[in-house]
């Protein structure tokens, strides 16, 4: 029942990120922002509507978000909640979650090459370009973190707190699993989500053709993904396992709000890399990613 | 011990850094990080006092905050375009600065060191330190990164002498130290006289040089 409870709290949550997001940036610009349920209101009025379709579109284009949606709800599955293991947890499970993760991206890419539309094509092959580069960066990070974790599930990785000052390199992995959260979820430096300009834009351009309730599957999985990265930030800090269950939920859930709010502040204080950029920042990352994992071994 | 590991994974980063920046003022700001992390690593190894003290001001004085300010000014002054250019790209650069950490942890576990003598990853971060400081000098185009590179070089034979420190060397320390500011007192002139010769800072001009 506890494991399935995170699940549960997962998908009702999840559209509260984005909103948290929105409020923290609407004050730091001095602007009282949107509602903070506004992402649920925005979920209800999409699936009411109709839906377009283009005529040059094949089965893809309808196929691609509930394959998006469902491969995120696969990878949250594997996600330990903080006060019990996940629902689904076997040896290497690290690897699906990182893989449903990429299927849910190749839905999307696929639904969006389907358009034909030239623009979504290029949003389609940077989205790849980058979720290419991030990858050894996640299963850097996640090697790091199993070590020394006494098994090699996400529910043995996850939760066990970082090891004391004796080995300060484990502080790169939360901070890698954050930086790889503002990558994945196109965020700021990485992506604008509020861009409208199709030349600059990566993952908002690949959804133009999308309306109704698969844009709604869109934007839920989006915030599930944002919970999936916000929830693992967090249970690499925190030591959840070695605290009572009530103690342990209160302190994981606001540890992903204070997530969401740091992430709106970057968003309000950086401005985004040019795409070019981007590559390098994910080097720098796989490298202190390569640094962690070296230093874990060695030590 | 805590401090101490935390110190030397805080100067392994750095190191990497080196390789990572782009921009020259943001290189200058690291190396003055580097000179202050320096200076506390004697106060982590023997505590805060005798000659570990002298030589920790000594190299805060020095390393964190002489080297910087000449590097700055000489910056400021030469008026050169304020990106780092590289020969072989900063994720390539990056890689070879991870291979040298692994190189030295390997060369680590092989070397017969006195028990004791080296703090863990002491060996390994000084190392990483001179192959950084040596790549800054072979892989990047502008005379002004050599001198940032062969300051890291230095910093990173420097940390090799710290725990010696301890048994007495600290006078041999010091009169190093006062020899690299003399260097890289000149080296700020001879680039004066590059920028004025060949109107730029960039190494390969130097090409172009006959009898």
């Amino acid at each position: 029942m506890n494991a399935w409870l995170h699940i549960l709290a997962a998908l009702v949550l999840a559209p509260l990120i984005p909103g948290i997001i929105n409020r923290v940036k609407a004050r730091m610009s001095g602007r009282v922002g949107k509602p903070l349920l506004q992402t649920y209101f925005d979920l209800a009025k999409l699936t009411r509507k109709g839906l377009v379709e283009s005529h040059t579109a094949s089965f893809m284009l309808g196929v691609g978000p509930a394959v998006s949606l469902a491969a995120v709800c696969g990878a949250l599955c594997l996600l330990p909640s903080p006060a019990s293991p996940a629902p689904a947890s076997f040896g290497g499970d690290f690897m699906l979650a990182a893989y449903c993760l990429g299927l849910s991206r190749l839905a999307l890419i696929l639904a969006a090459l389907d358009t034909g539309s030239s623009f979504e094509g290029m949003g389609a092959s940077r989205e790849a370009a980058f979720s290419a580069l991030a990858e050894p960066v996640l299963f850097l990070a996640l090697l790091a973190l199993a070590v020394d974790a006494p098994s090699l599930s996400l529910s043995g990785m996850l939760g066990q707190g970082l090891s004391g000052a004796l080995a300060p390199e484990r502080l790169f992995v939360p901070l890698l699993l954050f930086i790889l959260l503002l990558t994945e979820n196109c965020r700021i430096p990485v992506d604008d989500p509020n861009t409208h300009l199709e030349l600059t834009m990566i993952h908002e351009v690949m959804v133009l053709d999308h309306s109704g309730p698969d844009m709604a599957m869109i934007s839920y999985g989006a915030a599930l993904k944002l919970w999936f990265f916000a929830a693992a930030v967090t249970l690499s800090l925190l030591p959840v396992q070695a605290m009572p269950p009530l103690a342990a939920w209160a302190a994981f859930l606001a540890g992903v709000a204070l997530v969401a709010v740091a992430v709106g502040l970057i968003e309000s204080s950086m401005a985004r890399l040019r795409l070019l950029r981007v590559p390098r920042l994910l080097g720098s990352a796989g490298a202190l990613a390569a640094l962690s994992l070296v230093l874990t071994v060695w030590r | 011990m805590a401090a101490i590991q935390s110190l030397l994974v805080a100067l392994v980063v750095v190191n990497l850094a080196y390789l990572a920046v782009t921009r020259l003022k943001t290189l200058t700001r690291i190396t003055a990080l580097q000179g202050v992390l320096l200076a506390a690593t004697p106060l982590a190894i023997a505590g805060p006092h005798g000659h570990g003290l002298i030589l920790s001001l000594a190299v805060l004085a020095i390393k964190g905050i002489g080297f910087p300010w000449l590097v700055a000014r000489t910056l400021s002054r030469l008026e050169v375009n304020p990106v780092v250019e590289p020969y072989f790209g900063f994720n390539m650069s990056l890689l070879a600065g991870v291979g040298g950490l692994l190189f030295s942890l390997w060369l680590e576990s092989r070397l017969p060191f006195p028990p004791g003598l080296f703090p863990p990853l002491l060996f390994p971060a000084a190392l990483t330190s001179i192959f950084s400081g040596l790549t800054l000098v072979v892989a990047r185009r502008k005379a002004l990164t050599q001198v940032i590179g062969y300051l890291a070089a230095e910093n990173g034979i420097f940390l090799l002498g710290v725990p010696l420190a301890a048994q007495g060397s600290v006078w041999l320390e010091l009169s190093v130290l006062l020899d690299v500011f003399v260097a890289v007192f000149v080296m700020g002139i001879a680039l004066h006289h590059i920028n004025k010769t060949f109107e730029s800072i960039d190494v390969g001009r130097f090409c172009s040089l006959r009898d």
